[in-house]
């Protein structure tokens, strides 16, 4: 896992292959071009690109406007002021008319890092997968990036994609399939399942290796598509391991965690353990010295799965 | 059409305003029919509608970002033909088409959902931007309160309209001079709202909102302007048509019983009668 590339970078990959390919895809950002990386999508077809200034609300009306007559919009800035500046806009702008807008958000978490807690979107799923009519991805990796944000482009119907600012490790190549609504298991296992999603999931699989080597055996799912979620291989997999450790980079409330803990509280009660943020907020550093921090490396994940058998 | 028969249309809008809110018992009568001659002139004269086609790719948009208005559009809508009129005695109730405020998953001719102020002149933006990628001649219009421009969105969105020279743009701005708590003046003052989107690079018409005539050539001058949007500044009168709710900031948000319906439909029938 040498290689590392940012879903950022795939994103702004992935732009310019729609803009050839579709030439209803339009995208739309908040003096942030450079950062989300749509900046070379502005390049390449500048009449399909708006800058909107520093104005998020505004920004995701437009784009539900856009939407409205026929359009693909992208909707781009940091997770942060996209949900959370913006969240009236999506909510009745977007997502209660249904509007096709593609929120593709970028910064997300506390691997923003150096910015500080004011910059690391904590909540965002949260806030995203409280409302009808909303998908939500969170993609792992650029390869995944990729297919996501084609995925989206497909789709009729708001989706909110969510991407880091943090070069993270190359885990799937073109082989790879992500489909919106399915989980990946990336790993079988028989003792304990890691269900993760963004750049927890390197974490969860450098821990699975880590646990291997004591005899323990790690399931690792990738939750990418935390909305539509994908009941059925997640009851599978419990039922198979009979404990569970959620891993994300986000509160432990209204998250990956919760969206789990939905499902089995309700379909298949199972040991259960929460990695995430503590319900607290990031603050500035370097990123990987955050993540050991706020409790997301992967000796807390090792901690948390041996937490997670004892309660077997 | 002509002059007196927008204001019959006008007029038969605003009975229907009426009839509307009294099953429904709940909804916004005043700045309803402050905007009637306004929405009468949009949807039987200015604007390139088909009712048999409400998604036609090449119609002209309305967004009534003023959403809590609905009764306004629902009148013009049924009375264009867009669906049956005893949709409109459904109003706000359960299981029926009509919303408190505009659906447009749920109604026919609906072009833009809204009812949460601020939103809808980013809407009309964004379909007008969408129309000049396209290049088709749709033009797109908008309706806003004076209440709703204290929602600090509408400025990002006239920054943005101008930036974008959205000429096939218009917007109206439905000055009638108070909100829910009272003068708009009072709650918090927008004046000079014309010099304020005059500073925002906007082409700013002041019109009298209840002179169809003027109206007219208002929306006909706007087309003519190249390179930045249009408002018209349209002063009106909250309640206008019904004596006891004319100014009367209590009829913002509440319906009239049979009883006052009865009295606010004998003189609209009245006015009615008097355009021959």
């Amino acid at each position: 896992m040498a290689n590392k590339a940012a879903t950022r970078d795939a994103y702004g990959k992935a732009l310019l292959i729609l803009g050839k390919e579709n030439p209803n895809v339009v995208v739309l950002d908040a003096d942030l071009s450079k950062s989300t990386k749509t900046a070379e999508f502005g390049k390449n077809y500048p009449e399909r690109f708006f800058n909107m200034g520093i104005a998020e609300g505004n920004l995701l009306g437009t784009a539900a406007g856009l939407a409205a007559a026929g359009k693909i919009p992208f909707a781009s800035s940091f997770a942060i002021f996209a949900t959370g500046r913006a969240f009236e806009q999506i909510r009745n702008s977007i997502a209660y008319p249904k509007l096709n807008v593609k929120i593709a958000a970028t910064h997300a978490g506390i691997s923003v890092g150096e910015d500080g807690g004011s910059h690391q979107a904590i909540e965002d799923v949260a806030i995203m997968r409280a409302l009808p009519n909303m998908v939500v991805l969170v993609p792992a990796d650029g390869e995944e990036t990729r297919q996501m944000v084609l995925a989206a482009a497909e789709h009729q119907g708001p989706v909110y994609i969510r991407m880091g600012r943090l070069e993270v490790p190359v885990l799937f190549d073109e082989d790879y399939h992500f489909e919106i609504g399915k989980a990946k298991v990336l790993k079988e296992g028989t003792d304990v399942a890691i269900m993760a999603n963004g750049l927890m999931v390197a974490v969860a699989l450098e821990a699975a290796e880590l646990l291997a080597g004591e005899g323990i055996s790690v399931s690792v799912v990738n939750v990418s598509s935390v909305k539509p979620l994908d009941e059925e291989t997640i009851l599978r997999v419990a039922k198979e391991t009979r404990a569970v450790v959620t891993a994300e980079e986000h509160n432990i409330i209204g998250g990956l965690g919760s969206a789990i803990a939905e499902v089995l509280g309700e379909k298949l009660p199972t040991p259960m353990v929460r990695v995430g943020l503590k319900d607290t907020f990031g603050e500035s550093g370097r990123p990987y010295e955050l993540l050991e921090k706020f409790g997301l490396g992967k000796e807390d994940l090792v901690k948390a799965v041996r937490e997670a058998l004892a309660k077997k | 059409m002509s002059i007196v028969d927008l204001k019959r249309k006008a007029n038969l809008i605003r009975q229907d305003i009426i009839t509307m809110l009294v099953p429904a018992k709940a909804g916004h009568p005043g700045g309803s029919l402050s905007a009637a001659d306004i929405v009468a002139t949009l949807y039987f004269k200015e604007m390139r509608i088909n009712p048999q086609e409400p998604n036609w790719a090449d119609r002209d948009r309305f967004v009534l970002s003023k959403g809590h208005a609905a009764p306004v559009l629902y009148a013009a809508l049924a009375e264009k033909g867009y669906f049956p009129k005893d949709e409109l005695l459904g109003l706000r109730q359960t299981g029926r088409m009509l919303q408190g405020h505009p659906d447009m998953k749920r109604t026919p001719g609906v072009d833009m959902s809204s009812g949460s102020l601020g939103q809808g002149l980013s809407v009309a933006n964004g379909m007008a931007l969408a129309g000049k990628l396209d290049k088709k001649d749709y033009r797109v219009y908008v309706l806003l309160g004076d209440g709703e421009v204290a929602e600090g969105q509408v400025w990002e969105a006239a920054m943005a309209a101008a930036h974008y020279k959205l000429d096939n743009l218009t917007a109206i701005l439905d000055y009638n001079g108070l909100q829910i708590d009272g003068p708009t003046d009072s709650v918090m003052s927008s004046a000079p709202l014309a010099d304020k989107w005059r500073a925002f690079c906007w082409n700013v018409i002041e019109v009298d909102g209840h002179d169809i005539e003027a109206l007219e050539k208002a929306f006909a001058e706007a087309k003519q302007v190249k390179g930045k949007p249009t408002i018209l500044i349209a002063k009106t009168v909250k309640g206008k048509g019904v004596s006891f709710m004319e100014n009367q900031v209590g009829w913002h948000g509440s319906a009239p019983n049979a009883e006052q319906a009865e009295q606010a439909l004998k003189e609209l029938r009245e006015e009615g009668l008097s355009l021959g």
